[in-house]
């Protein structure tokens, strides 16, 4: 898993690039973490055109992700998800608890 | 059972070989004609399966685990995965969402997940002796000649 950050207007958005399984889970984490312990963002969003497969591992990911921005008072968003991360993002009723956002013209669902 | 094709393979419960299992599943499947999406379901039920037994079959040694995918009649694929591990107590209750011995690393979902992307799963296990999860997906011809 690769992960790249940029902010603008206000936004922490994190890149994800590859595969987010139990494998690579550790890494994430902490590089997501990291990033946000780093600039405390009001707003994260989390990138996800790049991210060719995700699993129930990723989605403890995005939780403990949701919490650490929380705990500075902000929030996350997730974008652009592939087809696959959107379906594992509606059967395990995480797009309920985060809000999902795909850009016009992104990959659709 | 009659079948039309089949692969078996076994590897130890090493987490790269989360990537290698799912891709083998998912080029076997390829010889039935799926869409991108079922392509996808396949890939990542096979994946919830397998990582299960490197989390909890095998929480802290590395034990065997065995995938065996077979065509059946009527395009149905099926997928065993198959640990010497663990073991589950009570199945019922492990198959309900949300529900996880892991720890905050995990969602207890992965059954929820194999449950809505295949068309039925059965689990068998026996603490102490292992675990075995059963996929079946019946795919429809897409009148490809083979
Ligand atoms: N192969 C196995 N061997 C032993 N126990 C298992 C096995 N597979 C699942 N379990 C038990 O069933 C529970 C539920 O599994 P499930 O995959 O639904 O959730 P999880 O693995 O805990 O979390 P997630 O899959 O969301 O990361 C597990 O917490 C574990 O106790
Ligand atoms: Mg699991």
């Amino acid at each position: 898993m690769e992960l790249k950050t940029e902010c603008s207007s206000g936004y922490l958005f994190i890149r994800m690039k590859g595969e987010l399984d139990h494998h690579a889970a550790k890494m994430t984490l902490q590089g997501i973490e990291s990033a946000i312990d780093r600039f405390l963002p009001r707003h994260c969003a989390l990138e996800m055109s790049g991210l060719s497969f995700m699993d129930s591992s990723g989605i403890a990911v995005i939780l403990r992700a949701k919490r650490r921005v929380g705990t500075g008072g902000g929030d996350l968003i997730l974008l652009d998800p592939s087809p696959q991360v959107w379906r594992v993002l509606t059967a395990s009723g995480v797009d309920r608890l985060v809000p999902v956002k795909i850009r016009e013209g992104r990959i659709a669902k | 059972m009659k079948y039309e094709n089949y692969i078996k393979l076994e590897f130890p419960s090493n987490s790269c070989n989360e990537a290698m299992a799912r891709s083998a599943a998912g080029v076997f499947a390829a010889q039935m004609d799926p869409t991108m999406e079922e392509l996808g379901d396949i890939k990542t039920a096979v994946s919830e399966a397998v990582t299960n037994c490197i989390v909890h079959a095998y929480p802290d040694c590395i034990g065997k685990i065995l995938m065996r995918c077979r065509i059946l009649e009527g395009n149905k694929l099926e997928i065993v995965i198959r640990d010497w591990g663990k073991g589950i107590e009570d199945i019922e209750q492990a198959r309900a969402p949300l529900f996880s011995t892991g720890s905050q690393e995990r969602s207890g979902m992965g059954f929820t997940i194999m449950e809505s992307f295949m068309d039925k799963m059965t689990i068998r296990s026996r603490p102490g002796e292992g675990t075995t999860v059963v996929l079946s997906r019946t795919l429809p011809r897409r009148g490809r000649s083979r």
